[in-house]
């Protein structure tokens, strides 16, 4: 059987995103708010 | 409460709801595989860090806005915007390619900034101001040509018809004057370079 040289990379298997993007994203959503207007929407970030 | 075992739709509600450590239960049940997915493709993590955060920008405001209507497929659609991602960050990439150095070659050792910093300006004005006060020594006539010729940038022609002299007096006078700064530099040790 043909062997395999390539390793499979350990930084692969543990891939996480930051944990202030994570922060990032939750702070984002805490802030936007969607003022619907009529048949508009407008968004604003309250920071 | 523990949200762990609620499936995405149902965090999906109760986010729309106003509840936004639903959010966060989500982001953080499915970070890893969108991440790995980004990173698989772009072998980047700065690149696939910012890709994973617009993905999910995308993904508030679309929840925000109302306008998610996939019930029971939440991951397969945040992959999909992830993937229109990869693609746009390539396409953006191949209009305006990314040039990196390494330690053999560096693009900036070719394209300087040609403007001084600041530490080489202040020496700059200092030697000018210099310069400045060593021409005020010089006899009336030599400094008048000098000035004439190397600041308002006057041919020899002009400097004669000016004064009333000679173009040879003037290139004479020139000469005589850039002798005797020599002279007064030499002699007081001045240095005048940057």
């Amino acid at each position: 059987m043909a062997k395999l040289y390539t390793e499979y990379s350990s930084e692969m298997k543990d891939l996480q995103p930051k944990k202030e993007s994570v922060e990032f994203l939750l702070n984002y959503s805490k802030a936007l708010k969607i003022i619907k207007y009529k048949e508009l929407k407008f968004q604003t970030l309250l920071n | 409460m523990n949200q762990l075992h609620l499936q995405d739709p149902a965090l999906i509600e109760k986010y729309l709801k106003g509840d936004e450590t639903a959010l966060e239960t989500l982001i953080n049940r499915h970070s890893q595989r969108i991440y790995s997915f980004v990173f698989s493709k772009v072998f980047d993590k700065d690149v696939a860090e910012d890709i994973f955060q617009d993905t999910f920008i995308k993904v508030i405001n679309t929840l925000k806005r109302g306008s998610y209507n996939e019930e029971g497929k939440f991951l397969p659609w945040v992959m999909r915007i992830a993937h229109n991602l990869v693609i746009d960050h390539f396409r953006k990439n191949n209009r305006m390619p990314k040039f990196e150095g390494n330690d053999d070659f560096n693009i900036f050792s070719l394209i300087g900034d040609s403007s001084l910093n600041a530490e080489k300006q202040l020496i700059k004005d200092q030697v000018e101001c210099d310069l400045r006060k060593l021409i005020e020594e010089l006899p009336d006539d030599q400094r008048e040509v000098l000035i004439m010729r190397m600041y308002k940038d006057m041919s020899f022609k002009e400097i004669s018809e000016i004064t009333g002299v000679s173009i040879n007096t003037a290139l004479g006078r020139m000469r005589y004057a850039i002798i005797n700064l020599r002279k007064i530099i030499n002699k007081h040790n001045i240095v005048l370079t940057n």
